[in-house]
């Protein structure tokens, strides 16, 4: 590659406004893992689904600014994001119901 | 995109004129292939509720924890060592550095990216080299990580006497000093398969890294390889956003 051709391509100038978003995301992730990490250094140990609640709805938050604005599926068409969405809602729902078989097991041995 | 293609490019766009869901075709097989992985984690993280949750949770106070086979253990007591500071317990806070450490890299990944969009060579060169340090750094703790868990922490009263007369500490496959078995097998398999995924990404990233310096990107016009393995990268932040807390704040 010669260095002429490397100067013909045109370097656009920084969008601030784009760049302050991620600085932004980042930030909010940030903040989030440090109360997460507050909250399971300082609640009672008698909180423990105050703990599970904060904790699962703390990562889905986390989950969406990452999904959203990192890998830009937010700004997809709806179709796309249809797809990538139905298939996780499922995999929610075999959680819920292999946790609850897994305390079947517990009762039937225990 | 379909509105302003010449006929050139039609033709080329999926042979069908329009591009499905608007996206490229590599973009959109990457976020079926992230799909797929996605359920493949999905698959460990669930396995490690369910069996979980078959097992008796431990009852007693945090300060007077010490493992046992018979009950699951609490992560925090179990994930309490940091480098040069042994015998100090830390709960969590190497673990919340990796996650921090993962975390910033994606941040860089996202502004090589952005730097690609502006055709910005320089800008890629600096944000994708800052985002394979992370990686490496990340690959480091988790080094440092697992060979704390096997050969074990060394606490007063931890360890599984043999029959022999001798302690065991630490774990493996075999055995594990934390608690049930499965907590140990669970550890290494969750964790070690995102950590190959993170030392595959890192391995793209490189092999992406090199073609942008070299200007291959340049030469073909756009830089959507690098928000492809970008959507890897965030992928496997993501996921150790979920092993984060399944696995060690829960």
């Amino acid at each position: 590659m010669g260095l002429d051709e490397q100067s013909s391509v045109e370097v656009k100038p920084v969008d601030k406004s784009k760049v302050w978003l991620l600085v932004k995301v980042a930030i909010i992730l940030a903040v989030i893992t440090i109360a997460e990490f507050a909250i399971a250094y300082m609640a009672p140990e008698s909180w423990k689904w105050f703990k599970i609640t904060v904790f699962v709805s703390l990562t889905i938050v986390k989950a969406f600014y990452i999904v959203a604005e990192f890998m830009h599926l937010k700004y997809e068409v709806k179709a796309l994001i249809w797809s990538i969405l139905i298939p996780m809602i499922f995999v929610v729902w075999l959680l819920i119901a292999l946790i609850n078989e897994g305390g079947a097991i517990f009762h039937a041995i225990y | 995109m379909a509105s302003t293609a010449t006929a050139q490019q039609i033709k080329n766009l999926w042979k069908g004129g329009v591009s499905p869901f608007r996206a490229s075709y590599g973009k959109l097989m990457m976020w079926f292939f992230l799909l797929s992985d996605a359920l493949t984690f999905s698959g460990l993280l669930i396995t490690y509720g369910l069996l979980r949750y078959s097992k008796p949770a431990y009852e007693g106070t945090r300060d007077a924890f010490v493992p046992s086979q018979e009950y699951w253990p609490i992560p925090e007591k179990i994930f309490d060592g940091m480098p040069f500071l042994h015998g100090i317990s830390l709960p969590l806070v190497f673990v919340a550095i990796m996650t921090f450490v993962l975390i910033l890299s994606s941040v860089t990944m996202v502004l090589a990216v952005e730097a690609g969009s502006r055709m910005d060579r320089q800008g890629v060169i600096k944000w994708m080299l800052w985002t394979i340090i992370g990686g490496i750094a990340f690959l480091g703790c988790q080094a440092w990580e697992w060979s704390h868990f096997i050969t074990g922490s060394g606490k007063e009263g931890w360890g599984i006497m043999l029959q022999d007369g001798t302690l065991f500490t630490g774990a493996n496959l075999h055995m594990n000093e934390y608690g049930p078995q499965l907590f140990a097998d669970l550890f290494f398999f969750i964790t070690g398969f995102h950590g190959t995924h993170v030392l595959s990404g890192v391995i793209i990233n490189i092999i992406i890294f090199y073609q942008v310096s070299v200007g291959v990107m340049e030469k073909r016009g756009h830089y959507e390889m690098v928000e492809k393995v970008g959507l890897y990268w965030h992928f496997v932040d993501l996921v150790w956003v979920f092993v984060f807390t399944f696995f060690y704040l829960i």
